[in-house]
């Protein structure tokens, strides 16, 4: 008993969390009405507010969403856990209760040991301090003691290399020099219980390896419980032990890490391969719109995540209400940061003029798909000549699983949402 | 690392009503030295007359005060011989301290929202940091408060110690109110606005331009004992008669608003923790 005690490290029981969404209001026509809803707004307003915290006695009402429930698992110490899942799925507020930003509505978290998240990187910087200053102030808020930061202090002035600005505001830094201070005292917390979340960690290419890195030292030097959120599947098959599979809130998977990620590939795939356009919230005339699409790999199957490497084709049904001149489609692929990587625009590259009928498909075929492991976004723009008839941003999502694309029969390494680019080499 | 040592959590949903989390509050002491540090090392950065600020920003009050309420309005001060400056700064200090201390602490958790959302640490430290950090500026003002004496030629006596309990009713009030404005700001809005002009409305029920007495004479005993639950009464009395040798401390106005201190104070930490595993829900 004592022994199963220190064992476990986290231990999650029914963990269920409920959040208020809104739920559109009847939009009055008529003056008198309009009126009246103005009197009786702050009565309305009132409930509204209040209602957001009023989860523990209803939460069975149309407007409440369950972002997690049933949750449980236990982490075992030292051991490293994947939480995987499509973005929507419940990881980042779950890790929100295991951090204790937010309260569970449901259930019970119990922690062994000092929890610490590197997705609080240089929270509460204030910009008038000097970077000693921070050092201590951020290291306070994230649980150290005054004693235990003037221990590491030098240790973390070395991490961050930039001991001559030590002194002077923060507000003087670049912003790679906030970063470097921000993880030097993120990198000295040593807690029990590390939590990192990549999908948060966005925006530094640069940032997100050096917490791979770091998470890497702690799981396997120091022996550290680790649980890890990541789209990045290899990284997850790597480095964790074992993993769970949240969808919808709830956990449909646990196993080893490899056969979590199996799954969820497999099955991910038969979720949302398809998915029907509204074509009301579309810009442009829609003469000429798109109502569907889907997106297919090499052998004509329907997939959700492409292959890094191999074909890929994506199918737009298409329907044309009102003819015109030179119909052009225009398919733009862009990263998680919302930069275009690529243009697929028909106007150079399909030959000839586009003979449309009034409903038909489009496909846009990408040879060898160019991209690396990560999530992209589609933007459709539809012309008849200069005319834009449809335009949607995000219109599809899709992720990219790694693969081998230069067909050396390694899966290429962990480059992270950047295209990949044929070359080759020349050894003399 | 040794097995001992390993902290224990239990993260619950269940509804607890409890005072504060003493020993978390024990462990998280620096974070809540380094937040008040933060404050007071920010609040005059990059101005040319810093600290002197505080004794500036009262200065002017007093001149004010004394020339509008003393000389041109003619309120007595109802104590024979004593200078109205004398009178006014006396409650002026006391009075800035907690007026500073309550705008800053009801808009503690909106303003840093940005953290709590983001790390979990006692959010009871939000609020009271300003309650630490204002007490910089009231001491500095002290400085004001003994040049007016000195100029004057008042010497206080030796029940001046007596201070340190109008003081404590004015730091526990401020406390008490910063968390439940705090709490009901981040929630409800409309406390913002509340809150800019409710803070003139409460200086002209404080017994800062005219005394006490006068609500006695004015309008009975029975309402100058629930005047008194205000806590800025007594303590703003109390404050002032301790630096007034010939004056004797008002016992019975600093025992009603201290207990109706204590009051806001323990409700509005009760409220704060009901209310505070909401916060990040609802900012």
């Amino acid at each position: 008993m004592l022994h199963n005690e220190f064992d476990i490290a986290v231990k999650v029981s029914n963990l269920g969390k409920a959040y208020r969404i809104g739920v559109a209001e009847k939009k009055e026509k008529n003056l008198i009405t309009i009126l009246l809803n103005a009197i009786i707004a702050p009565i309305k307003n009132f409930r509204k507010i209040k209602s957001l915290n009023r989860l523990h006695t209803d939460t069975e009402g149309k407007d409440v969403f369950w972002a997690n429930r049933n949750i449980s698992f236990t982490v075992k110490q030292g051991e490293v856990l994947g939480i995987i899942g499509k973005n929507g799925a419940g990881k980042s507020t779950l890790l929100k209760m295991l951090s204790r930003i937010t309260e569970p509505t449901e259930g019970e978290i119990e922690l062994f040991g000092r929890v610490a998240s590197l997705l609080e990187v240089g929270t509460g910087f204030n910009p008038e301090l000097t970077g000693k200053e921070n050092i201590f102030l951020n290291g306070t808020i994230l649980g150290l003691t005054k004693k235990e930061i003037e221990e590491r202090y030098n240790s973390i002035v070395e991490f961050s290399g930039i001991e001559k600005f030590i002194e002077t505001p923060v507000k003087r830094y670049s912003s790679g020099m906030k970063v470097r201070l921000a993880f030097a005292v993120a990198a000295h917390l040593e807690p029990e219980i590390l939590i990192i979340d990549e999908v948060l960690a966005v925006g530094d290419i640069e940032f997100q390896k050096k917490c791979l890195g770091k998470m890497q030292e702690v799981a396997g030097k120091e022996g550290r419980t680790v649980l890890f959120v990541s789209h990045d599947m290899a990284a997850v098959k790597k480095l964790c032990n074992r993993a769970i599979l949240l969808q919808q809130g709830n956990i449909v998977y646990e196993g080893s890490a490899t056969d979590t990620v199996d799954y969820y590939l497999q099955n991910a795939a038969s979720i949302a391969s398809q998915k029907t356009i509204d074509i009301s919230n579309a810009k442009g005339n829609k003469k000429f719109v798109i109502t569907n699409i889907e997106m297919l790999n090499e052998e004509g199957n329907k997939v959700q995540l492409a292959e890094s490497g191999k074909d890929l084709h994506l199918k737009m049904y298409y329907e044309v209400k009102e003819k015109g001149p030179d119909p052009v489609v225009i398919v733009k692929i862009k990263n998680n940061l919302e930069q275009i990587l690529f243009t697929c625009l028909s106007r150079n590259s399909y030959n000839g003029i586009m003979q449309l009928n009034d409903k038909g498909v489009i496909t846009c075929v990408i040879p060898k798909l160019p991209l690396a492991t990560g999530l992209y976004s589609v933007d459709i723009t539809l012309k008849y000549w200069f005319d834009i008839t449809f335009d949607v941003e995000n219109i599809f999502s899709f992720e990219v699983e790694r693969g081998d694309f230069f067909g050396t029969g390694k899966i290429n390494s962990d480059v992270m949402n950047g295209m990949i680019i044929y070359h080759n080499w020349i050894i003399n | 690392m040794s097995e001992n040592s390993r902290l224990h959590t239990v993260i619950q949903s269940k509804n607890k009503t409890a005072l504060f989390n003493f020993k978390e509050l024990i462990r998280y002491k620096d974070l809540l030295y380094y937040m008040v540090l933060r404050d007071v090392t920010v609040m005059y950065k990059q101005t040319v007359l810093g600290f002197l600020w505080a004794i500036l920003n009262p200065f002017f009050q007093v001149v004010v005060f004394s020339v509008i309420f003393g000389t041109v309005a003619g309120i007595s001060t109802g104590i024979h011989g004593l200078p109205y400056p004398v009178f006014s700064c006396l409650a002026i200090i006391p009075w800035n301290y907690f007026s500073t201390t309550f705008t800053a602490s009801s808009n503690s958790l909106i303003i840093t929202s940005g953290i709590f959302t983001k790390v979990y640490f006692p959010r009871v430290i939000i609020p009271l940091t300003p309650v630490f950090s204002k007490l910089v500026d009231f001491t500095i003002s002290l400085i004001m408060l003994m040049a007016i004496l000195w100029y004057y030629k008042y010497t206080p006596g030796s029940n001046v110690w007596l201070f340190f309990i109008p003081l404590s009713i004015i730091i526990i009030t401020a406390a008490g109110l910063g968390m439940w404005l705090s709490s009901l700001v981040l929630q409800f809005r409309d406390f913002r606005f509340a809150i800019t002009f409710l803070l003139p409305l409460l200086l002209y029920v404080a017994p800062v331009a005219y005394p006490a007495i006068k609500v006695q004479e004015q309008l009975g005993n029975t309402v100058y004992n629930i005047y008194a639950l205000y806590p800025m009464v007594g303590g703003i009395e109390g404050f002032r008669s301790s630096f007034l040798q010939d004056v004797a401390f008002p016992w019975k106005l600093v025992g009603i608003s201290g207990i109706s201190s204590l009051i806001i104070f323990i409700s509005g930490s009760i409220y704060f923790r009901k209310m505070e595993k909401h916060f990040a829900d609802v900012a």
